[in-house]
């Protein structure tokens, strides 16, 4: 029982990082713009995040600090790719190569230093509940506002006129353009959303998850969160399955380790992108009768005056 | 009043070629803005990055040495982003060459095997890292799965496959424990082209491959076909041209061209295979194949300019303690510039008077 209970624990820990990249990611890829830069975005915020919470000893303004940084980093985007009409795969591959550099710039004088990681929520009789008590009611906050943030995500998409409008965008930009919305500033805030959710999502990681910072700690989270959108076919619902699974195969993989199972650690190391590729495989097989991604995802748009 | 894109009648031909140049411009001075932040003096940082390393023969060498993997690999990804195939992982597929190569190495080592052995690496390595660049290829064929992920995912996969082997199997016995292979014998090295310097026959064949590419895309139907692939799909559909032919081909050379720079790297400069024996030549590549303008002997002179980034950004680290870092945020800052200024050549700005438009609509 215990064991399963830490099994779980770990598994939404692992998930939530990639549950709140990957509703960015979402929402930024249902107006029709692919930003490949999450990765970059997240490890910005993670040295931001973990800087934020050094210097004032408060978690809550890490987080602060992260969301931030991601939402300048995924400006820089905005201006490329919506305001030149720069070609999104190598505008968000700059991204990622230059959140790298910056990362490890920002977070150098913070290497090696600890933080006191984000608390647990604690109801004494609830959270002492064997097997659930914990799972349900003793998370740190991000794992709740994950959950929150793909609700109200969802809710948003389906069922306001906003939502409607920025899914018109990434579905037909000529005919949204037409209708007189004004799709760049639309997509606009829908990438500086999804900038956000990345810095939150890299903040998590030296906030909550280890309590330090490391160059290159994010690991191609970034990248497992873009695979994830696909995953789940553009949908809220299938991406919170989705997150959880690939948690389930990082910390399988961890788990696995510590028995001792007679593979080398590399081979599990690299399950959750083995896992990846073989997932977009099956997926994309499945799907050969049409495509569900947004029609206009990732084409330039001009509007014509 | 508001600034908005236009596009042009026909693409601007002057600006095509002034932009590499006006790019590396904007992010010198970004640049000289950011030594100021880091508190260092700027003229004598950039001096550190741009001049130092041209004035001493060794230095000078070792950008050649730098350049080498670099412009072997951008040749490639620029074959693949002419057809519009987004080859993301050539850094895996740079790996995976390294390690191809290194197992005759390792499996011939303290033998008397003879002059086959280095040639025999080179071609093992171009193709392994030809079939690693062939599994995001096919899978983006048949099955349509992105390969821009399916690429990058793999990056981590051989980066794991030869941290397993330098640690396991292939170490060193008397290493003392450090993840490293045993020296290559000298059958199994790259000569030097100078007796004690550093230039090495790799760089040759990176010449070679140049030479090659600009034949390719100049004079053959096959470059022209991968070019109008990628500019003019539908033109491309109604000459017959098989697309996803071209993705594979597309892929598959250039998944050689980096194997063949993995294993280049290990058996010239470093000598034996160990983990970080690339600095990030497969990411870096991406840049130099967009600052070269996808030209291949643009991308010659790119490779170079990106090569002594890197060493002027050892020297600079050395000389005034400036973060290493530093010089992968000047490359993805050159990365932004590069794509900025290749939007003018199609666009021009354009001020716009809002209420004006507005009235002319009505009317």
């Amino acid at each position: 029982m215990e064991l399963v209970e830490a099994i779980i624990l770990s598994v939404l820990a692992a998930s939530t990082p990639l549950l709140i990249a990957a509703t960015g990611e979402l929402v930024t890829e249902r107006s029709g713009v692919l930003n490949l830069g999450v990765e970059g975005m997240m490890i910005v915020g993670a040295a931001c995040g973990f800087g934020g919470a050094w210097l004032t000893g408060s978690i809550f303004i890490g987080a602060l600090f992260g969301i931030v940084a991601g939402t300048l980093m995924s400006l820089i985007f905005a201006l490329m790719a919506l305001g030149l009409a720069v070609n999104q795969v190598a505008t968000g591959l700059a991204l990622t190569i230059l959140g790298i550099g910056l990362s490890g710039l920002i977070g150098a004088g913070f290497v090696g230093e600890r933080l006191t990681p984000a608390a647990h929520l604690s109801i004494p009789g609830l959270t002492d509940i064997p097997l659930v008590g914990r799972v349900l009611f003793g998370e740190d906050a991000f794992v709740y506002f994950s959950i929150a943030l793909i609700i109200a995500v969802w809710w948003f998409l389906y069922r306001t006129r906003a939502g409607l409008i920025l899914r018109a965008c990434g579905d037909n930009h000529v005919s949204a353009h037409a209708l007189g919305y004004p799709v760049l500033r639309i997509r606009t805030l829908a990438v500086m959303f999804g900038g956000a959710c990345a810095g939150l999502a890299g903040a998590y990681l030296p906030l909550a998850y280890t309590p330090f910072f490391i160059p290159g700690m994010t690991a191609g989270r970034g990248w497992i969160a873009l695979a994830l959108v696909v995953f789940a076919s553009w949908r809220p619902g299938r991406l919170v399955v989705g997150a959880y699974l690939f948690g389930a195969v990082t910390i399988l993989q961890l788990h696995a380790q510590g028995w001792g199972v007679g593979v080398p650690s590399q081979f599990m190391s690299a399950l959750p992108y083995l896992a990846t590729v073989i997932v977009l495989v099956l997926l994309s097989r499945a799907r050969t009768g049409g495509s569900t991604a947004p029609a206009a995802l990732g084409t330039v748009f001009v509007p014509d005056r | 009043m508001q600034l908005v894109l236009e596009k042009r009648a026909e693409r601007s031909n002057t600006i095509a070629l002034v932009s590499p140049l006006i790019a590396i411009g904007l992010t010198i001075v970004t640049m000289t803005i950011l030594f100021a932040i880091l508190g260092k003096n700027p003229l004598l940082a950039l001096h550190a990055y741009f001049i130092a390393p041209l004035t001493d023969g060794y230095s000078l060498q070792e950008i050649a040495v730098k350049a080498t993997p670099l412009v072997m690999i951008a040749i490639g990804l620029s074959l693949c982003y002419l057809a519009n195939a987004w080859n993301i992982g050539a850094e895996g597929q740079f790996l995976i060459g390294a390690v191809a190569g290194s197992w005759i190495a390792v499996k011939t080592q303290g033998t008397d095997a003879g002059a086959w052995v280095l040639p025999a690496m080179l071609l093992v390595a171009a193709a392994a890292g030809a079939v690693y660049a062939l599994i995001p290829a096919i899978c983006k064929v048949k099955f349509g799965a992105s390969e821009i992920l399916t690429s990058l995912m793999l990056v981590y996969v051989a980066d794991l496959l030869l941290d397993y082997l330098v640690r396991g199997p292939w170490r060193d016995p008397n290493g003392f424990n450090f993840p490293t292979t045993a020296e290559f014998d000298p059958v199994a090295t790259v000569p030097l082209l100078i007796e004690g310097g550093r230039l090495h026959l790799g760089s040759i064949i990176a010449l070679l491959v140049v030479a090659a590419a600009a034949i390719l895309l100049g004079r053959t139907i096959k470059g022209f076909e991968i070019r109008v692939v990628g500019a003019a799909p539908r033109a491309a559909r109604f000459g017959g041209f098989n697309a996803n032919q071209l993705v594979i081909l597309t892929f598959a050379v250039s998944g050689a061209l980096a194997g063949l720079a993995g294993i280049i790297e290990v058996a010239g400069p470093v000598g034996h295979l160990q983990p970080g024996i690339s600095p990030g030549y497969g990411f870096t590549a991406i840049i130099v194949a967009f600052l070269g303008r996808l030209n291949p002997l643009g991308i010659l002179i790119a490779g170079l300019f990106l090569a002594l980034t890197f060493i002027g950004g050892e020297q600079a680290q050395i000389a005034m303690k400036i973060p290493l870092d530093v010089t992968k945020v000047f490359q993805g800052i050159l990365l932004f510039y590069v794509l900025a200024c290749d939007s003018l050549i199609l666009y021009r700005f354009k001020l716009v008077f809002p209420n004006r438009q507005v009235a002319r609509g009505a009317g």
